[in-house]
């Protein structure tokens, strides 16, 4: 028997038939669990020393090895996903609203307030990333709050024009100008009308570019900038590792793993999502 | 010689001219700035609509035609104030429209509304048919909830859609049926007047009947009075009272529709009125073919903006304007044109191309 499908029905049919996507989500969860009860799950204190047992190998009780310190590697990932992750959702949130806002309105109004908007937009991206972060973080200081703020700060500019190039067709198209017609005002016309036409795209780009200040923050920790030690961050432990790189890569290599496995969970996620936020596409 | 222009023909607006027409357009214009280079400089204008008037009567059809670019979209957006204005004045149910402020402006947007040709990009493809519909019952009205899905189900089943509707996405309908959701929008504030901005021009022939059909029993049934914009006679004779004829920018026929069918002046209309397909295949008819495009509104030819196309033009014709003018015998019958003349069908027979 036939029956209509609820719009949540159509949007999980839609996702489940997606298999790379459903990974990612599965992933995605998994690790924000990890973060959450990683002092559940951590087998030592990632802080603990311990001299007689440095730079050890796989072992029964350390299954990831030990670092330069004799601290647990698996439990310092464990702890890492933490750092990484509130950095990593928290800048591109942060950039994401501040980004999408001031894009939107720049590609709403064009004029004197788009070239003034989308100038400062490109002179910020004419410095790399990791420059541009690395000033701020200098002006600023480093702390998680900061290291926030920083990231989020270079999110801006990428959400900006992004946005901006989404609104130059959509204000022109005709169901704006049908809502501009029956005299809604603009706060509306860009949250309710244009803005659920932009959101795939920005969330796709989001999930993106969650991996970017991910690997952002490892970079900053990398020169020193970031989460000071000896909190663990995924970043300032491939830090540490490059300097034992020849007689134990796998602190290195397992904290990249681990920044890669998030990323690549994430963009499968983004894409799955990205189908299910188009009502087209999910035309079951 | 100054020539009277129709909006100094027009009488000034007075009482008896508020009952009687819903809206009087004066001397409208609306100048596109061509800007360039890196200082974005004004280098020229186009003059998408340069000096249109006309009225509508209450309950009443103006069917403005013309070809693609003569600006008579714009004439319908910058009357709705979604395009500003250059210069002119509209004059909407007693008030001023370009001098409204925004929020009485908001809420004269509640009696003119507008309806679309591309019933594909009018509808938001991220909202149900219940919030296009009732969006605005919502945020001029407050009214909501199960309230607000009665008005909705209503205005859906008024427009010959069902109730079943109101919670698909417009990519489930037919462009038929989403002209139908494009009207049910611009009726559910219960508007006096509406713009038709060729609203049958994307349909498939066999739904335009029914979509000229719907409009016209809803003019009957809540006394609408419409702006009727098309690119097509056929169409417009179907549905108009008035007619009124568009080149480049500027009206060049007005008149009503009985006079303007029998007796057409301009050599534009009757070139227009020659491409409509006529059902008796016996019959010759002559077709007046056009020959090169609408000159670009931002270069406009000198004199008459028609004169390098027209088959009648004269030397006179590229040097001097030729404004509005009465021509007709009894009936207001207001034409552009020098060579046109009141006399039935004599005219200007000899320079038409045989087909």
């Amino acid at each position: 028997m036939y029956r209509e499908l609820s719009v949540q029905q159509k949007m999980w049919l839609t996702f489940r038939r997606n298999r790379p996507a459903l990974i990612g989500a599965v992933v995605t969860i998994l690790i924000i669990m990890i973060a959450i009860f990683a002092p559940c799950i951590a087998p030592h204190d990632p802080l603990i020393q311990d001299p007689a047992i440095r730079l050890e190998g796989m072992t029964p009780d350390h299954r990831l090895g030990t670092d330069d310190f004799g601290r647990d590697v698996l439990s310092r990932i464990i702890y890492g996903s933490r750092i990484s992750l509130v950095i990593g959702l928290a800048s591109v949130l942060l950039g994401m609203v501040v980004g999408t806002i001031v894009g939107m309105i720049a590609g709403y109004y064009r004029g004197k307030v788009e070239t003034l908007i989308m100038r400062g937009v490109d002179v910020m991206m004419c410095f790399p990333d990791l420059i541009l972060a690395i000033v701020i973080t200098a002006v600023l200081g480093a702390n998680l709050v900061n290291l926030v703020i920083t990231l989020g700060l270079v999110m801006v500019p990428r959400f900006a024009r992004l946005a901006h190039g989404q609104l130059l067709s959509l204000t022109e198209s005709e169901y704006v100008l049908a809502a501009r017609s029956i005299g809604f005002h603009v706060p509306r016309i860009l949250g309710r009308h244009i803005f659920p036409n932009i959101f795939g795209e920005l969330f796709v780009a989001a999930t993106l570019w969650v991996g970017v200040a991910i690997r952002l923050e490892a970079n900053l920790a990398f020169v020193g900038l970031g989460i000071a030690p000896p909190t663990p961050t995924w970043g300032n432990m491939i830090r540490e590792g490059v300097d034992v790189m020849i007689s134990a890569p796998w602190i290195s290599i397992y904290s990249g793993l681990a920044i890669l496995i998030t990323i690549l969970a994430f963009n499968m996620l983004g894409d799955g999502l990205r189908d299910i936020a188009d009502p087209r596409l999910r035309g079951i | 010689m100054p020539v009277p222009h129709l909006g100094e023909m027009l009488p000034k607006k007075s009482m008896d001219n508020t009952d009687k027409y819903l809206i009087e357009v004066a001397d409208l214009k609306t100048h596109f700035a061509v800007r360039k280079g890196m200082l974005r400089r004004v280098a020229g204008w186009v003059k998408a609509v340069d000096g249109v008037s006309f009225r509508i009567g209450r309950g009443k059809t103006l069917g403005l035609v013309g070809e693609s670019g003569c600006g008579k979209t714009t004439v319908g957006r910058t009357i709705l104030r979604l395009i500003s204005a250059t210069a002119g004045q509209v004059t909407f149910d007693g008030s001023d429209v370009f001098r409204l402020p925004g929020s009485a402006m908001r809420r004269m947007r509640r009696d003119m509304q507008l309806v679309f040709q591309d019933p594909y990009g009018s509808l938001n493809p991220r909202m149900t048919v219940d919030n296009i519909v009732g969006e605005a019952l919502t945020v001029h009205e407050g009214v909501r909830g199960r309230k607000r899905r009665d008005r909705v189900v209503s205005l859906l089943e008024k427009v010959g859609l069902a109730a079943h509707h109101a919670g698909r996405y417009p990519h489930e309908f037919s462009g038929g049926q989403r002209q139908r959701i494009g009207i049910a929008r611009a009726l559910a504030l219960g508007p006096k007047f509406i713009v038709c901005d060729e609203p049958v021009s994307a349909l498939d022939v066999s739904i335009q009947s029914q979509i000229i059909n719907l409009l016209q029993d809803l003019q009957d049934e809540l006394g609408l009075t419409y702006l009727f914009i098309a690119h097509d006679l056929a169409v417009v004779e179907h549905i108009s009272d008035h007619v009124a004829v568009m080149y480049l920018g500027r009206i060049v026929e007005y008149t009503d529709r009985d006079e303007l069918y029998a007796n057409p002046l301009h050599p534009y209309t009757r070139a227009l009125m020659s491409a409509i397909p006529r059902p008796e295949p016996q019959r010759r008819h002559e077709r007046i073919v056009l020959h090169g495009e609408v000159p670009s509104p931002s270069n406009p030819p000198s004199g008459c903006p028609f004169h390098p196309r027209c088959p009648i033009a004269q030397e006179r014709c590229s040097r001097e304007v030729q404004h509005l003018e009465q021509k007709g015998q009894g009936k207001e019958h207001l034409v552009a044109c020098w060579k046109a003349t009141g006399g039935q069908g004599a005219h200007c027979a000899d320079a038409h191309d045989v087909v």
